[in-house]
Order: C-alpha cells, then sequence, then structure tokens
C-alpha cells in the first residue's frame, strides 16, 4: 500500500518533495511532545495544490493525512496515526498580502508567528497571539492549536484574530471558510476550523486580523512572599476592572532557574513574582499602573521593579519565555501541563499541585498566564530514575483531574491532541462528546485526517489510564 | 431560573417539529410549529471572573442591568434575549474595538435535536475543550440546537465613553485613531465612540478636533451588507445619508437588502452533513436556513 501512496503523490507532486526514506519518516514521527507515532511518507508541500494533491491521494487510497507546521505542539497533536501521509507546510512560507490600514493580511500556514510581527512591525501593527515558542511555531499551528499565549489576557486567544481560512477539506476540495467581509452567509465554519487540530481539513492560506502597536506600555514585576498573596492580586485586580495585556506568575524554583540560566535580576528570595504588562493611552496605562500598586500593597507586596526602557522590558520577558530552557539545569527532562482554573481557585489549586508532586517525589516548576487562569506547571525529572515516568504522568493526570473538579478545563492552549484526548470524559458526557463527534463525521466523513486526535474511542471511553496506540511515554 | 434545562428539553422533545421563541425581535418563531421557550433568569455573576451565566431565554435588558451593578457588560446588542441574540450571531456597532459577539460564548448546555441537553465549551474565559461547538451554535439560528443556559464573557464597563461627530476623513480616523470603539459614517459625517481614561478621551478629541454629541447616528434601516473593509471606499459614489457604514468593520447599515451571492458548493455541502449530523429529521426551526436568514431580510 505504501509504495502505491508514494507513487501516486509523486505523479503529482514533484518527487524531490515526497520523501518516504527513513530520515524523514523517523523524522516526523513526534511533535514537541513525548509521544511518538509512524509516518509513512513525509510531503513537502509549495502550494495550496501540493496540500490538495497529498490530500486526495489519502482520500482516494483511504490512508490517514496528518498536516504539520513546526512541530513545536506539545499535546502530541502532530504525532502521526500509525502510517500516515505527513504533510508539511513549512514550505509554505509567504506572507501574501498586508493591509495595514484595514488591519489584515492573508498568510501562508507555513509562516513562522514571530516573523510575522517582525515583518508588519514598521507598520504599526502585529500579530497578537505569542506562545512561548513564537519564534519557532507557525501560524497554521496556531490555528489548529487555537493557540494563546501571555498577551492573550486583554486581546483573546488564536480564534479572535484569524478572520478567513482558505482550507483543503478532507475530501480535497477547497473552500474558504469565514472571509474579509465581516458576515459572511451561514454557519461560522472559520470558529469551528480554528483549534480542530488537524481533523477537520488542512488551512492553506490565513487571513489574520494585525492589531495596533501601543502608544504606551509599562511592564512590572512585583514580588511576594507567597504565591496565594501574588495571585490574590490577580483576582484583585480584574474584580478593579482593569484588565492589563498579560499577567505571568512564576514561583521561586522557576526564579531561581531563570537567573542561574539568564542573570536578568530576577528576585530568587521571593515566593513568587507576578509580571505585569499594562498598555494604551499615556493617562490609562499611567492609572492603572498606580492602581495596581495599590492593590499590591493591600497584599503585602515585597518590591516592585518598573521597566526603565524597552530594553529593561525585553529582558523581563525573555525571563519569563525562557523559562522553559532553564529547566535543563534542573534536570534533564520535563514534563509541561496545561490547564485553566477559575481565577478565584489559582492559590488553592497551585498549593495542590505543591501537594501532588511532593508526595510523588517530583519537582514542579510554576510558570503561567495567572491573568487567564491558565496553569503551566512543569514537571521536572531525570527519567533514568527508576519509576519516575510513571510518577510523572500519574501527577499529571492528578493535577489535570483537579483543575477540572474546581471548575476549571482540561487546557488553555496546547490543545487535546493524544496526551489528553483520554481526559476529555472528565468534561464531557458521552453525549457532549457524541457531538462533537458528529461535527468531525460532517467535516470528514472518511475520518481520515489526523484521526484518533481528541476524541476518546468509545472503546476507552473511561478508561483514563489507556495509552494511544503507537504512543510512546 | 424560572425553569430547568432538563425541563426545556422535556418540552423540546425527542422527536416532532419545534421552534423555539424569546422576546421575537429578531424574527420570531417558526410559524406552524409549536413553540417552546427557553429558561430564564440570571444564576451566577463573577466580576472578578469575568463570566456571567443565565437561562437562554432572560431578557439583555436585565443582563445588561445586572452586569452595569457590578461595573461591567457584556459584547452582546441590546433588545430582545441572550438566546435570541446568540441564535442570530449579529454583533453591535462596537465590533471595531469588542471583536465579533460570537467570541463571547464561553459554554452552553444545549437542547439537541435528540431532546437530550448536551454541553459544549468550558466555563474560563480561556479554554481548548476540544471541537468548538458554541462557534458552531452562535449564528445557527436554532438549527443545530437550542441554548438553554450560557456562560458568556464579560468585560469592565470603560471609565469614559463618548461619541463624537467630524466631518474628517474616517479613514483616515482609523489609521489614526488608538483603538476607538466604533466609526461610523454615512458618506458625508463621521461619527466616532471613544472609551477609556477621560483624560485620553480629552486628549484625543482635541487633538482630532471631535465635537461630542449625544450618541450614535440613527441607522437608515434594518438591513446590514457585508462587504470587505477594504472596499468601504467604494461608497463615495452613493449618495450620503443613504447608509452607514462601520469603518474598519464592513458592516454597511441600509434600508434595502443586500444582493444575494451564490454560495460556493464545498460550503453548501458542509453545512448540509453538519444539519444531517446534527438534526437529521430537519424538526428544530424547521425550514430555517442559516446560510439564507439574516436580520432584517
Amino acid at each position: 500500500m505504501t509504495d502505491e501512496v508514494v507513487g501516486a503523490l509523486r505523479e503529482r507532486i514533484d518527487p524531490a518533495r515526497v520523501r518516504s526514506g527513513s530520515t524523514e519518516t523517523r523524522l516526523y514521527r513526534r511533535d514537541a511532545s513525548n509521544m511518538t507515532g509512524r509516518a509513512s511518507v513525509v510531503v513537502f508541500a509549495e502550494s495550496t495544490a501540493d496540500v490538495q494533491a497529498a490530500v486526495m491521494v489519502a482520500s482516494r487510497f483511504g490512508v490517514s493525512f496528518l498536516a504539520r507546521g513546526s512541530g513545536t505542539g506539545l499535546a502530541g497533536g502532530a504525532v502521526p496515526p500509525d502510517g500516515a501521509i505527513v504533510i508539511s507546510t513549512s514550505k509554505m512560507n509567504r506572507i501574501i498580502s498586508v493591509d495595514a490600514e484595514n488591519r489584515q493580511a492573508w498568510v501562508e500556514p507555513g509562516v513562522l508567528n514571530l516573523d510575522l510581527s517582525k515583518q508588519i512591525a514598521h507598520l504599526g501593527v502585529h500579530f497578537a497571539p505569542d506562545p512561548s515558542s513564537q519564534q519557532t511555531c507557525s501560524i497554521g499551528g496556531n490555528v489548529a492549536n487555537n493557540s494563546g499565549g501571555p498577551h492573550c489576557l486583554a486581546d483573546g486567544v488564536t480564534s479572535a484574530h484569524i478572520l478567513a481560512l482558505e482550507v483543503v477539506l478532507p475530501d480535497g476540495s477547497v473552500a474558504v471558510l469565514g472571509g474579509e467581509e465581516p458576515e459572511p452567509n451561514g454557519l461560522d465554519l472559520r470558529g469551528v476550523f480554528v483549534g480542530s487540530e488537524g481533523m477537520f481539513g488542512v488551512a492553506t492560506k490565513v487571513c489574520v486580523r494585525l492589531m495596533q502597536n501601543h502608544p504606551d506600555v509599562a511592564t512590572m514585576l512585583m514580588e511576594f512572599d507567597s504565591v496565594a498573596d501574588g495571585a490574590q492580586l490577580v483576582s484583585d485586580i480584574i474584580a478593579a476592572g482593569i484588565v492589563p495585556a498579560a499577567v505571568e506568575m512564576m514561583d521561586q524554583l522557576c526564579l531561581q532557574a531563570v537567573e542561574a540560566w539568564l542573570h536578568a535580576g530576577l528576585p530568587t528570595h521571593a515566593a513568587a513574582a507576578l509580571l505585569i504588562e499594562c498598555v494604551g493611552p499615556a493617562g490609562q496605562v499611567a492609572a492603572e499602573v498606580e492602581q495596581i500598586r495599590t492593590l499590591a500593597r493591600a497584599r503585602g507586596v515585597s518590591n516592585v521593579r518598573i521597566a526603565a526602557d524597552d530594553s529593561e522590558r525585553a529582558e523581563l520577558w525573555k525571563a519569563r519565555k525562557g523559562a522553559f530552557g532553564a529547566v535543563a539545569n534542573v534536570k534533564p527532562n520535563y514534563y509541561l501541563h496545561d490547564t485553566v482554573v477559575p481565577r478565584a481557585r489559582l492559590a488553592e489549586v497551585i498549593e495542590k499541585v505543591y501537594e501532588i508532586t511532593a508526595r510523588h517525589g517530583i519537582d514542579v516548576i510554576n510558570v503561567f498566564h495567572a491573568g487567564d487562569g491558565n496553569l503551566h506547571p512543569l514537571l521536572v525529572y531525570d527519567a533514568r530514575e527508576e519509576g519516575m515516568v510513571e510518577k510523572v504522568h500519574e501527577a499529571g493526570r492528578e493535577i489535570v483531574a483537579f483543575s477540572v473538579a474546581v471548575g476549571g478545563v482540561l487546557s488553555g492552549e496546547h490543545g487535546i491532541g493524544l496526551e489528553k484526548r483520554d481526559l476529555m470524559p472528565l468534561m464531557f458526557s458521552e453525549i457532549d462528546l457524541s457531538a462533537q463527534e458528529a461535527l468531525r463525521v460532517a467535516f470528514d466523513p472518511q475520518l481520515i485526517a489526523n484521526p484518533n486526535k481528541v476524541l476518546p474511542n468509545p472503546a476507552t471511553c473511561g478508561d483514563m489510564h489507556a495509552v494511544p496506540d503507537g504512543a510512546w511515554i | 431560573m424560572d425553569q430547568t434545562v432538563d425541563e426545556f428539553a422535556a418540552a423540546v422533545g425527542t422527536v416532532d417539529p419545534v421552534s423555539v421563541e424569546g422576546a421575537a425581535t429578531r424574527g420570531g418563531a417558526v410559524p406552524g410549529v409549536p413553540v417552546v421557550r427557553a429558561p430564564v433568569g440570571i444564576t451566577r455573576i463573577d466580576a472578578a471572573e469575568m463570566v456571567l451565566e443565565c437561562g437562554a431565554g432572560t431578557e439583555m435588558a436585565d443582563v445588561h442591568e445586572a452586569l452595569a451593578e457590578v461595573g461591567q457588560t457584556v459584547s452582546i446588542p441590546g433588545g430582545g434575549t441572550i438566546g435570541g441574540a446568540l441564535a442570530s450571531g449579529v454583533s453591535d456597532i462596537t465590533r471595531l474595538a469588542h471583536g465579533p459577539m460570537r467570541d463571547v460564548l464561553l459554554q452552553t448546555h444545549f437542547i439537541a435535536a435528540s431532546g437530550k441537553v448536551t454541553k459544549a465549551g468550558g466555563p474560563t474565559v480561556k479554554n481548548v475543550s476540544g471541537f468548538d461547538l458554541c462557534r458552531l451554535l452562535v449564528g445557527a439560528w436554532g438549527t443545530l440546537g437550542f441554548f438553554g443556559d450560557v456562560i458568556v464573557r464579560t468585560r469592565p464597563l470603560p471609565r469614559s465613553s463618548r461619541w463624537f461627530m467630524t466631518d474628517a476623513e474616517p479613514f483616515e480616523l482609523l489609521a489614526t485613531l488608538y483603538r476607538p470603539v466604533a466609526i461610523l459614517w454615512d458618506g458625508a459625517t463621521t461619527w466616532v465612540r471613544l472609551d477609556g481614561d477621560p483624560g485620553d478621551v480629552d486628549t484625543t478629541a482635541a487633538a482630532c478636533r471631535l465635537q461630542q454629541v449625544d450618541g450614535s447616528p440613527t441607522l437608515p434601516g434594518p438591513y446590514r451588507w457585508s462587504v470587505a473593509p477594504n472596499a468601504l471606499g467604494e461608497l463615495r459614489s452613493e449618495p450620503p445619508g443613504s447608509f452607514v457604514a462601520e469603518i474598519g468593520v464592513g458592516v454597511v447599515h441600509r434600508s434595502v437588502p443586500q444582493p444575494r451571492h451564490p454560495t460556493d458548493e464545498a460550503i453548501r455541502q458542509l453545512h448540509d452533513r453538519i444539519k444531517q449530523q446534527f438534526d437529521p429529521s430537519g424538526r428544530l426551526n424547521p425550514g430555517l436556513d442559516p446560510l439564507s436568514v439574516g436580520v432584517g431580510q
């Protein structure tokens, strides 16, 4: 079958870009999660026609296909289903057009997130979603995962920044979902496609909304003697009617790990620090900063550092976004979780995270989007230690279950993928999941687009400990 | 709430055609079919979480009034019920700053065609919860399911909010103003809404020579034309006052309906397959087609 599929692909796509050698298939068998699948062939698409050709071959032979951007996903969404055609969109990396006046741009899916904002910076606009991986993650991947980032607190996650999508549907037809016009007729298929983790087709062109750069910015680092005080301040700020551009928290182990690596002058003695950024016209920014400082004093803030200029601001953000790189100095392996809890429960959930990880003998670093209640417990460990991997997974499951139990959700921005597929019943009944399955079947009657992700198989429904077929943990 | 979502589900039933009606401000129920009404009542407002939870039959006036008491609001147009507003999916004239209404629905328990109560989305402002059924249902005109209860994302009321008038070029204002809430233009006059710190609003208004007015202009009619924002300049050839255009957005308010565009075949087929999956017997709001229904049409 594989030879026939590869032959059919090479009839329609430049054979130099249809690779079935072990180098490519091994390289593309995993993403940034710790799960592995098996690709049978990798297609390096350069155009919508290439993607369409690959999908039509998949449809004709009834084999599964998987679109892949930069492979930075953390939930296994880009781990190939067994023997899949992997369609890499990384060579589709052109910015097609930019309308600075109306703040829209058409881009190909392989454009890297940060490259887009850099290349349009001279026009006074930017693309708001800013995942920590923004130097390497692609817009197509952002669309597939409905990605977030620190600055999504005020401006929303990816779905709020996608106006239209040209997609190749799983039957090989090409359609435009949404549009530059504000109210296309019919259902919001654009909104449905965003976050569908490659299971509704492949985005081949993306019309993004661009946001104006801010006239004034203030970035503060606030130190606290307890995580609870910092967490409570987050609720105080929102309840006072202020929605900062970003509110990030780093706990002590995180501060120490990052400081040892980057020497950014972080307060390693503090139990936690909040990185808060306010943006807007000067009067609004000044008023918000003053109000937040007053609220922080009431919560016993021990020190406030305000970035004096852009370079100090960049240094603080580098410390925040570089936290994952610092982990290597602590332990050789990490497992990054992603759940959301109500802001009011943040302190309680973090205490629970400490309790769970301590019980399993695992170190944990907390660095997360506190303003959204979006936790990112980073479980750091040495996989060579006997039984440690199992402990990490058990601790992770307990953290996710507790987050959902206090009124939270499974994921804020990493997606469900393979990692949380079998945890979906924590949030959804079989009836709820069947509605999601119905939507999937409408888009993909053959069930060939990145199958076995997001939705648990009926057979494994309720079996919280099942490891997906083909997965390596 | 005046009834539970389960009681609402029982009224929707499992087999026969049925239509849902709120305050009938957006067209009302499908004629000739039994009518059901969604639960009414606000069950939770949490300002620190920026969420409101209520029955889908709750009047928008009550929603806005209750939110104002905690210094918040929600980007859903006034009038009628919250369920009706979400089912139509039509945003208000502040979309330039606040985004489309489809972004406010976080979670719903809706009644599927099977009569079963079905949950979509999640209760927190940021949530990835599998496929986005919330955005599927907003603007679906009740053809895929009836909203029972909803959790919507709220936002703080601005410290000041003012409308201004000017004869300045609207597209230049779009280029120069920092995040205006609305720029409306009728071919001769431009109206601008600015929200935020009172001092910032004063400074901006003075710099752009904006003249404060009581409110937004009267719209010329109930019809909404949907136009790419970069095509709005073409309205210069039309008589001033015959339209009010939302600059930077592309909605043009008029007294006559927009000519219909043919629907792409792949899009038509997707709609048909979704309807077939969600309501195979076509019993929910029978005869309504999201591809052709619209406010004022």
